[in-house]
């Protein structure tokens, strides 16, 4: 079963989301202990990891760094509406921003929650779509998990592929947390009290 | 004080059965421990000690007498029957079984109150001066702007999973009453010339592992953006805020990092783009909110009482009383009135469901019904009368609520260290105890003045020993508790951060090192000198020699 989610339905999912090689979990040990975030500006991965990031065939969602490395190459998939991009935690939406004229070429921006807890995806998701003016599906990856489906819905994303190990369909009930939240956000973009008179 | 209406009731009760889900989950162990931590812990639930431990937000500090009792209902039927009032202006409950927990919280919700982002890794209750709305030298009422600003903070979408929690402080007065410059984003409401209110925004102070004191970002914001100014700091941060750390998370080593100049470009950039935008207050909104904290309706009365004078004649403990927990109040007749938490022989900040009970009905009888939480956790009474002084003095005093200690040294700001708290170094509770005890006299303390002394059990600073006239730390040394010692900080407008006086000492000395330290103070001071202008003044030499006897005395040092 998909566990796939956009807008707030369960849906298909189309794009081959492609992650890169999985690094052993002693070259992510530091001072004996994991490192869960990187420092931003960290190296996300080498130049060679990238020169051979393998491209199959069909619609894709590469990393950020692929894309900016190997534009040449996939700029006819972009034209042909084959091409996504997704960023680690650390990276910075502007680097993709500058990298095209226009942001709505990308049929599909994914970003990837390392973890649960990292929030930086909402302020990036707020503004690609407050800022940069993106249109297109904005995907939620990696950690993904129900409590968070409200707050990145209220952030701009509209599309969220759950952890594999939860239900997506019990997730959806995390749309309804709140009714009528006080803040202006992506969605639902006034204040309470320009919505209501209060 | 402020009421909900029907969008802030429905969200608490939506929260409540959010948090009720998530517990439900879980203990069937859908969710796992990692997953449900940020979760339980933006609710306030920390596993502790001896059991969850729940913190209870009371926004800027101010609750109703309803509220108070029912907080008092609450300790007894899901607790042991009494409350911690902390230093955020909170109440922490020790021994709440986390089942319990939504059921604590719909209690709450019917009360207008809530455990929403008391911590976890978010923008955390906003704290304020205890004399809000009443002191006499305000000038902007801080409440109305506290109580936007929870709104607005309140499920932030953007700002629910920063990389450290995030604490913001709000004061409207020339004096700083919040400590505002230790905070991750102070906020000084002002007037210009032409009477407009703006605010001047500092950023990057905090206490814990790696004190700082804040700067200033902007000397002045028109009050409307306010928001969207808090809004930019925290985008700045949430993005760019190291997360590899947790000791190096808070905005505070962002701002050290790049420079409060680079700092301030980066989050004047990014206002550039949301200044004006929807978050952008109204005149209307702020009228809304400011409508429900306006003046009690006040008695006229005389600057002077007769009965109350008399009393004070007649009555040298109630005398005593009126000097140190007696405030000065806008309004003609009225006073605002401390009661102090720190009686020798209890945790200081401990009230138990009683106390809060008597306190409820003071409030009712004399204090239009509210009362205040202050930083130095103590409770206040904001509007008492002259002429009812005397009474609340009695009630207060039958009850324990009524050491004429605040602002001495027994007044102590003390975290709950190892006696409760799993991250402690040290114990805290019994060195506050072993200190109250060796300085009882009261006519002594008095005689000694305005003495800050304030203890933390690890190096988070919840007891704020950073900013202590007299501060202590507990330390461990193989496994052993230990207690270091630091002299000169202060809070309020010159805020300044203490100096370590040397190594540390065993929890048994440390109520004869503080002795020797009020007796250099006693020899040094000059007529009526506070303890902490003779220490800025002799400098810490004086203090060290007699602590560790001359300084050619070399002994044996453990830190
Ligand atoms: C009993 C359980 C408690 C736990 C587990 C706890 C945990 C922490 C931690 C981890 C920090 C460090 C944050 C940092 O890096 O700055 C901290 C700081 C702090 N906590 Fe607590 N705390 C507890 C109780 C309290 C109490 C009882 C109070 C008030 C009486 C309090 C008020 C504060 C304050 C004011 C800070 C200062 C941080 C700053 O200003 O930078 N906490 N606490
Ligand atoms: S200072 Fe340390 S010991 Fe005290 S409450 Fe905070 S975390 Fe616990």
């Amino acid at each position: 079963m998909s566990n796939f989610v956009k807008g707030t339905t369960l849906s298909a999912n189309e794009w081959n989301l492609l992650r890169y090689p999985v690094v052993a979990e002693a070259e992510q040990k530091q001072a004996g202990k994991t490192v869960i975030f990187k420092v931003t500006g960290t190296e996300a991965a080498s130049a060679e990891t990238i020169a051979a990031f393998a491209l199959p065939a069909g619609k894709i969602i590469v990393p950020l760094k692929v894309w900016l490395a190997r534009r040449e190459e996939l700029t006819p998939r972009l034209a042909a509406g084959e091409l996504g991009v997704w960023f680690e935690s650390f990276e910075l939406i502007e680097d993709l921003i500058a990298s095209v004229e226009d942001i709505n070429v990308f049929p599909v921006i994914a970003w990837d929650f390392v973890r649960f807890a990292d929030g930086r995806g909402f302020s990036s998701a707020a503004l690609l779509r407050q800022r940069y003016g993106y249109r297109n599906e904005l995907r939620a990856i990696g950690d993904v998990l129900r409590d968070q489906l409200f707050f990145m819905r209220r952030c701009g994303f509209d599309a969220y592929e759950l952890r594999a190990d939860r239900s997506a369909q019990d997730a959806l009930e995390g749309f309804k947390d709140f009714a009528e939240p006080y803040q202006a956000a992506v969605h639902v973009d006034q204040p309470v009290w320009r919505r209501h008179a209060r | 004080m402020y009421r909900y209406d029907a969008y802030d009731q429905r969200l608490v009760d939506e929260r409540v059965a959010q948090f009720r889900d998530q517990t439900r989950r879980y203990l069937a162990g859908q969710l796992s421990e990692d997953e449900f931590r940020p979760l339980r812990l933006q609710n306030g639930l920390y596993i502790q000690r001896h059991a969850p431990m729940l913190r209870i937000a009371v926004p800027y500090g101010l609750l109703s007498s309803r509220q108070l009792r029912k907080l008092a209902d609450i300790t007894r039927r899901y607790d042991r029957g009494y409350g911690h009032f902390s230093t955020r202006q909170n109440l922490q409950l020790n021994w709440p079984k986390l089942e319990d927990v939504p059921d604590i919280l719909a209690e709450l919700a019917s009360v207008e109150m809530h455990a929403i982002q008391t911590s976890g890794n978010c923008i955390r209750n906003i704290t304020t001066d205890e004399f809000a709305g009443v002191t006499p030298d305000e000038v902007v009422d801080p409440r109305p702007i506290a109580e936007i600003l929870r709104q607005w903070s309140t499920f932030h979408p953007e700002f629910a999973l920063l990389p450290r929690k995030f604490k913001i402080a709000v004061n409207g007065n020339h004096e700083d009453r919040a400590v505002v410059r230790v905070h991750d984003i102070g906020l000084e409401f002002l007037r210009n010339e032409a009477g407009e209110v703006g605010v001047k925004v500092w950023a990057g102070g905090g206490l814990g592992r790696t004190p700082i004191i804040g700067e200033v970002v902007s000397e002045w914001i028109d009050w409307q953006h306010v928001i969207t100014y808090c809004e930019a700091i925290l985008r700045v941060y949430n993005r760019h805020g190291r997360r590899d750390n947790s000791y190096k998370a808070r905005i505070k080593i962002l701002v050290k990092a790049l420079g409060i100049e680079e700092f301030r470009r980066q989050v004047e950039a990014e206002f550039a783009h949301t200044k004006g935008g929807a978050m952008t207050l109204t005149q209307a909104e702020l009228d809304r909110v400011a409508a429900h904290f306006t003046p009690h309706p006040y008695a006229t009365l005389p600057e002077t009482d007769a009965s109350f004078e008399a009393a004070r004649a007649a009555d040298p403990a109630f005398a005593a009383w009126t000097k140190r927990c007696v405030h000065p109040h806008r309004v003609p007749g009225y006073r605002a009135v401390t009661l102090s938490l720190k009686p020798t022989g209890i945790a200081p900040g401990d009230a138990t469901a009683e106390q809060m009970e008597i306190v409820a009905n003071l409030a009712d009888e004399h204090s239009f019904g509210e009362l205040r939480i202050s930083h130095e956790q103590n409770l206040i009474l904001a509007d008492v009368p002259l002429a009812k002084l005397h009474e609340v003095w009695k009630t207060a005093r039958a009850a324990g609520l009524a050491t004429p200690n605040i602002g001495l040294l027994t007044d102590i700001i003390c975290c709950p260290g190892g006696d409760f708290c799993s991250l402690a170094n040290a114990k805290s509770i019994p060195i506050a105890q072993s200190i109250q005890e060796r300085f009882d006299n009261l006519d002594y303390l008095f005689d000694l003045g305005e003495i800050e002394l304030n203890i933390s059990g690890c190096m988070n600073s919840c007891g704020h020993h950073h900013v202590g006239h007299i501060g202590i730390l507990g330390v461990d040394k193989d496994g052993s508790e230990w207690y270091q010692i630091s002299l000169g900080g202060s809070q309020g407008n010159d805020t300044r951060l203490a100096q370590v006086i040397g190594r540390s000492f065993a929890a048994g000395d440390v109520a004869d090192v503080i002795e020797k330290i009020i007796g250099v103070f006693v020899e040094q001071r000059e007529g009526d000198e506070r303890f902490i202008d003779v220490v800025r003044r002799i400098g810490l030499d004086p203090f060290k020699h007699r602590v560790y006897g001359t300084p050619a005395k070399k002994e044996a040092a453990h830190v």
